[in-house]
């Protein structure tokens, strides 16, 4: 079993502060969802977690397995089990799917291990049919061309492929039609063992018909303001935010990080649904 | 004659085909300098007809009037009383493995290349040994009624052509560089493709033996009659040393009514080589000329493959790459010069520079009065892998009626820190992302190389990169 937590996280962008004093433990075995507001700091969370070059952590802690996380480089934090599948991937061109997937899967094999090459081309052809992705996906450039959704999927098949012992997924759900989202969360589900854990970012309800979490944490102007169980999930998709800002006597939320050619960012359509509650 | 020729060829051990001439069986090397006796010392050593020899003459006459470039990277390094411009080949060959220098040996073992090879490559052996390959091709050309051999050759077996076709698309007073190719060239690819002759396989440089093939002055000409096609496949990318510094080829090309010719080669020179080529090709009506050029060796180097459209419905295609490392200069680009009406051209020219290299894109568009509804795609991409390397985009577009058009991209960038954190974060370490966004954006040029030197390709700009991250 593997552990991993968030000590106190204060966290800056461009000289504003975001996240304000974050707490999060997670064990392998167990899937946390993380909701709120949009602008409260959720992506911020995901992206420190993996080492993004505009995040500053000015203090707090993370943790794994008792190791220090911030003082690991972004790829030694891929390598030691961390796994950050994002909102807008970037795409490479000229570099195909299967040989991005090859290299990385060849990154984290100790020292003088290869990997075979009949068996990799097995697991990403398994990989790819349990996510039903198009067959040319091995041929392509990463994610050139890739259709929002597919983006996710490849997203989700290198979290297959590389087996971290967390995977962070930042709003997997979003942009996603019925059935991919029914296979994106099919997959992430079947994923769930003592060896792997999941801290999901999500703004839907739907997506979690699909994968079975077991902690809800409600995070707002930086913290977390609260968790809990399923029960909680099901309140906030019922009744909004609302009542929690009341019980917290918060009057108006921080505005959130405005990151130009963010590849980190909030979701259009929460945006104009929050829009038209007001 | 005989009886002298049979002795000096036992001195010295040549396999030189045709021979040398008892006159001049003393010497081996013109000395240092150029003069008018230089070229005409050249000329007897190879026993050349008459006509070459006044081609060589009026070049040289030219030469001397030659004024030095007005653009590009500062040649001032170049003196030409310092350069020996003619050596028997039989010379050459008396170089020994131990004078080649240890990063070239050092690199030849990273790229795994062969023993045979590496000595051919390290011109201590003027011959690549790979007779058998090099019979069957020669064998199935000759069938076709295909010409491949070493210019020198071609003075002496076909003259006609030659004369019909040398120095007509690049003239001795085009550039002081081609001026000083024409006086004293030597060595060098011919090639004749008769009309309605499709090869299908690649002619390789490799295949063609008795050869000067590590020539400081090469001569290339290449004749792809109407309706023929030809693949030409130059060099190689592995890192080829030469103790000459100066290099100064000249490659022309003709390409008859439908007729279509690639020319692939990945400079690779030493990194005390100056490097200065003219390119240039004659296309005439739908006929299409695609140039392959890779550039990574050489300390300057300044090319630009040209295409002249002077048929009705003529294309001009030029992939090229660049690569300047630590103390070198790129300066290469391409030319499109659209005589005729309906003819296309697309430039497709990738860049990178690191270790303070400077890599420049320079070219030129020219649709001409005639040249109406031509159109031209230009593609631009650099990439600076540090902050103390540079790199310009110079090009030049000339529209000169109101129906063509030529469309224009260039980007310019650095790595991007939002692909590196997308690599990173799949466990890359930062010098394989780099290397892997690098080979990305040189894809386009690398799908278009033969299989071998493709992977050839990849392997070295990874060495190269290597050296840039540590």
């Amino acid at each position: 079993m593997s552990k991993l937590q968030i000590i106190d996280l204060h966290v800056s962008v461009e000289g504003k502060e975001i996240l304000k004093g974050v707490n999060l433990e997670l064990n392998t075995g167990e899937f946390h969802v993380v909701m709120g507001p949009n602008g409260t700091g959720k992506s911020t969370l995901a992206a420190t977690i993996m080492g993004h070059y505009k995040y500053q952590v000015t203090s707090g802690q993370i943790l794994l397995d008792g190791e220090d996380v911030l003082s690991m480089s972004v790829d030694e934090r891929s390598r030691k089990g961390l796994f950050l599948a994002m909102q807008y991937p970037s795409e490479i061109t000229g570099v195909t799917n299967s040989d991005f997937i090859k290299t990385a899967m060849h990154a984290r094999l100790p020292e003088g291990e290869t990997l075979p090459l009949l068996k990799f081309i097995r697991s990403l052809d398994k990989a790819c049919e349990e996510l039903k992705m198009r067959e040319d996906l091995p041929h392509r450039y990463v994610n050139e061309g890739f259709s929002g959704g597919e983006k996710k999927r490849n997203e989700i098949l290198q979290m297959k492929l590389l087996k971290p012992k967390f995977a962070i997924l930042d709003e997997i759900d979003s942009g996603l039609d019925v059935d991919s989202l029914r296979i994106v969360g099919e997959n992430v589900n079947a994923m769930k063992s003592s060896d792997f854990g999941s801290l999901i970012i999500t703004h839907y309800e739907r997506l979690l018909d699909y994968i079975k979490a077991d902690y809800v944490h409600i995070l707002m102007n930086g913290v977390v303001v609260k968790s809990g169980g399923l029960e909680l999930m099901e309140k906030v998709d019922k009744e909004g935010y609302d009542w929690l800002k009341e019980e917290l006597g918060i009057d108006e939320l921080d505005e959130g990080p405005n990151i130009k050619g963010n590849i980190l960012g909030t979701c259009a359509v929460k945006d104009a649904m929050d829009k038209g509650d007001k | 004659m005989n009886n002298k020729n049979e002795k000096y060829e036992q001195i010295v051990g040549t396999d030189y085909k045709y021979g040398f001439h008892t006159d001049v069986e003393n010497v081996y090397d013109t000395g240092k300098g150029i003069s008018e006796e230089v070229v005409r010392k050249i000329s007897a050593m190879k026993n050349e007809p008459e006509w070459m020899l006044d081609i060589r003459l009026k070049a040289y006459t030219e030469f001397a009037k030659m004024k030095w470039p007005k653009f590009g990277p500062d040649l001032s390094s170049v003196n030409f009383d310092e350069y020996i411009y003619y050596i028997k080949s039989s010379k050459k060959t008396e170089k020994s493995w131990d004078d080649v220098p240890e990063a070239i040996k050092e690199t030849f073992e990273k790229l795994g290349i062969p023993e045979a090879e590496r000595k051919y490559l390290a011109g201590v052996s003027t011959q690549f040994e790979s007779e058998v390959v090099y019979h069957n091709t020669l064998k199935e050309l000759e069938e076709k009624g295909v010409i491949f051999c070493d210019t020198d050759t071609a003075v002496r077996l076909y003259p006609e052509l030659v004369k019909e076709y040398f120095s007509k698309v690049v003239p001795a007073a085009d550039n002081m560089f081609a001026a000083l190719n024409t006086a004293v060239w030597s060595g060098g690819s011919f090639i004749y493709v008769p009309k309605g002759v499709k090869l299908e396989k690649p002619l390789q440089s490799y295949f063609r033996i008795n050869t000067e093939q590590m020539g400081q002055f090469e001569r290339t000409l290449i004749i792809v009659d109407d309706e023929a096609s030809v693949h030409y496949v130059e060099g190689c990318t592995a890192p080829q040393y030469s103790e000459y510094s100066l290099h100064a080829a000249v490659v022309e090309i003709f390409v008859g009514k439908h007729g279509y010719c690639r020319y692939s080669t990945v400079q690779n020179w030493s990194n005390n080589i100056i490097n200065l080529v003219t390119k240039r090709t004659l296309v005439k009506d739908y006929g299409h000329m695609e140039w392959i050029d890779g550039n990574i060796g050489s300390a300057i180097n300044m090319k630009y493959p040209a295409c002249i459209l002077a048929g009705e419905g003529a294309k001009g295609t030029t992939i090229s790459i660049a690569f300047a490392g630590s103390e070198q200069i790129q300066d290469t680009g391409a030319k499109m010069i659209h005589l005729a009406p309906n003819t296309t051209s697309q430039i497709i020219s990738k860049s990178i520079c690191r270790g303070g290299g400077k890599v420049n894109y320079r070219g030129t568009v020219r649709h001409a009065k005639a040249a109406t509804n031509a159109k031209s795609h230009i593609e631009c991409d650099t990439i600076i892998l540090d902050d103390v390397s540079t790199s310009d985009t110079i090009p030049t577009n000339i529209v000169e009626n109101d129906s063509s058009y030529i469309e224009h991209e260039a980007t310019v960038s650095k790595v991007s820190e939002d692909q590196l954190f997308y690599l990173m974060s799949r466990g890359l370490t930062e010098a394989q992302a780099i290397e892997m966004i690098v080979m990305g954006f040189i894809e386009p040029f690398a799908k278009e190389l033969p299989m071998e030197y493709a992977v050839e390709l990849n392997q070295l700009i990874k060495l190269e990169m290597k050296d840039s991250i540590g």
